[in-house]
């Protein structure tokens, strides 16, 4: 009995209707939501990694901007420096954005919540500035333009497909590794990583993985970003980003596996509309922040699913 | 199967553990009583590597675990249910179970299958051993304290210890929670033959349940044996049963 399924039929019809409106849309919309839309889904693949070690791991990443930078530039700089085709950058880049995680999460993995988070803001900003300094290599602040994509998703179409079907496959596989032991033993050590180590969990090597998990798809996002916009700059790595991709987590809903994609969507939206207003952004986003704390602490996914999950327990089943 | 031999660890100025001593054979219930304050939950900590002791030895199955790290305590077949209650409280009382489960079957780094599919069997064997399996699907922070102090004991039942120790099983606990708790206790010995090792404030549950007893008093191991060689040592009804011959 009680052989659960890894999706309830109806959220597969959900996530069924969304696919195929995403995969229609550049048939119907303009240059610029087809740019849109993408632009989301890339920040939305950033922030659900992010959320694999904030929301299941707990654990205060808070420069999770740097694997996503890193992702970027080493896609740009394998393809514009080393001459190599853009395909190999896609594929190198995340593999050297966990390369990079995992040698933060050697240095960082020993120490608890808030020191973690510290730590990690220190070095993260480390690479920044050698990305921000390093004029001949990185561009300096100025980052690099004109990164060629291969000609295959060269159109805007193509990059949307592209980036579509990425992060399908992205978060298809985050989602298996959130429902898998390693997924059910990272959110027990969210809860209590004493008790975790009591039971037999060696909590440290398991956080350690779920950072190389986590810089991993946050390089996929980067390297996502360059089939887009094909350029990259330091403000990718800033921590200001990071910041914002908490944000999303928050306001998505932290607990919940598709809340952060919810959350990116909302500020990227969000973004585009107020951006044409007013220059005050940050304030709009300070604003958000502290509605969402406030009135929402469970984000807005956490928020209906809790209300749904009532409703269903109060109708007795299904 | 357990031996704790001259344990001493100390906070600060403050000794907490002076000079512990114990001896647990397979099969036994034993049971750790002394005043608050007398050590017992540091005892239990060093014993299972929560804390790292200062001086002295732990022997488990005759292999010195003293200062060895908690997972791999547990991983040789010794583990705690907690006085506090200590649970994963965001997951539903059937995942608090199985991810022991799954740590005992060295299962926690697998990626890509699906968790629903893992240990199924065995955590449903546990929970309905304890008499939890009705709330399987229940968040387990909105348990009731007597519920979440049986659901301790089932995530300890999870790795399937040779040894489970328990700080304090019935602290809080109604009447007839505890009554229910004792009956576990005494079936998980019995039945499963699990060796135990317990320490309580609840003197009824104490002479009921335990086969030997060790009093500790201000860290000191003060006497050890049977029941009826405890009740009548002179130095416990001092320092303990408060001089009266009736307890």
């Amino acid at each position: 009995m009680q052989q659960q399924k890894l999706l309830s039929s109806r959220s597969l019809i959900v996530v069924a209707v969304l696919l195929a409106a995403l995969a229609l849309l550049p048939t119907m919309a303009s240059r610029y939501y087809i740019y849109l839309v993408a632009l989301m889904m890339v920040t939305g693949l950033l922030a659900t990694s992010l959320n694999m070690v904030l929301g299941f791991g707990g654990m205060y990443q808070f420069n999770h901007a740097v694997f996503y930078g890193a992702g970027a530039y080493a896609a740009a700089l394998l393809t514009v420096r080393g001459g190599f085709n853009p395909w190999w950058g896609y594929l190198l880049g995340p593999v050297m954005a966990a390369a990079l995680s995992l040698l933060m999460g050697i240095i960082c993995v020993r120490l608890s919540k808030l020191y973690f988070g510290m730590l990690q803001i220190s070095l993260g900003s480390l690479v920044w500035a050698v990305v921000f300094r390093w004029y001949s290599f990185t561009g300096g602040d100025d980052g690099m333009h004109g990164v060629p994509s291969p000609r295959l998703i060269g159109s805007i179409d193509g990059a949307y497909y592209f980036v579509l079907i990425v992060t399908v496959v992205c978060l298809a596989l985050m989602y298996l590794i959130v429902n898998s032991p390693f997924g059910r033993v990272f959110q027990s050590i969210r809860d209590n990583p004493e008790r975790a180590e009591a039971i037999g969990v060696n909590v440290h090597l398991h956080q350690l993985i779920g950072l190389v998990i986590a810089g991993f798809f946050g390089g996929v996002a980067g390297t996502l970003f360059v089939t887009v916009e094909g350029s990259v700059f330091p403000d990718m790595l800033f921590w200001t980003l990071s910041l914002e991709i908490i944000i999303m987590c928050l306001l998505g809903g932290w607990f919940t596996f598709l809340g952060p994609m919810l959350g990116a969507g909302i500020v990227v939206s969000l973004r585009a509309v107020v951006g044409i207003y007013t220059d005050y952004w940050t304030m709009v986003l300070g604003i958000i922040l502290m509605l969402l704390i406030f009135f929402l602490p469970e984000g807005v996914l956490g928020f209906f699913t809790a209300r749904l999950g009532r409703g269903r327990a109060a109708g007795e089943g299904d | 199967m357990l031996s704790v031999q001259g344990l001493s660890k100390s906070f600060g100025p403050f000794l907490a553990v002076a000079d512990a001593n114990l001896e647990v054979a397979r099969g036994e219930v034993v049971a750790v009583i002394g005043p608050n304050g007398a050590g017992k939950t540091t005892l239990f900590k060093l014993i299972t590597g929560q804390l790292k002791p200062d001086g002295g030895r732990v022997l488990f199955k005759g292999q010195d675990i003293a200062g060895l790290s908690p997972h791999r305590v547990c991983r040789l077949g010794l583990s705690l249910s907690y006085q506090v209650v200590n649970i994963f409280s965001r997951m539903s009382v059937f995942e608090n179970v199985q991810v022991a489960v799954l740590a005992r079957r060295r299962q926690v780094l697998r990626l890509f299958t699906p968790a629903a599919h893992l240990a199924v069997d065995e955590t449903w064997e546990i929970l309905n051993s304890v008499g939890l399996a009705e709330k399987a699907a229940v968040t387990s922070g909105t348990l009731s304290h007597g519920d979440s102090k049986v659901l301790e004991m089932a995530i300890a039942l999870g790795n399937r210890p040779e040894l489970l120790i328990m700080d304090e099983p019935t602290a809080g606990m109604s009447p007839e929670e505890t009554r229910a708790a004792m009956a576990l206790i005494r079936r998980l010995n019995t039945e499963m033959g699990l060796t135990i090792l317990f320490c309580e404030h609840d003197m009824e549950l104490v002479f009921n349940l335990a086969q030997r007893i060790m009093v500790m008093r201000q860290g000191r191991t003060i006497a050890q044996g049977t029941c009826d060689e405890v009740r009548c040592d002179e130095k416990v009804q001092q320092a303990y049963l408060g001089g009266h011959d009736h307890a």
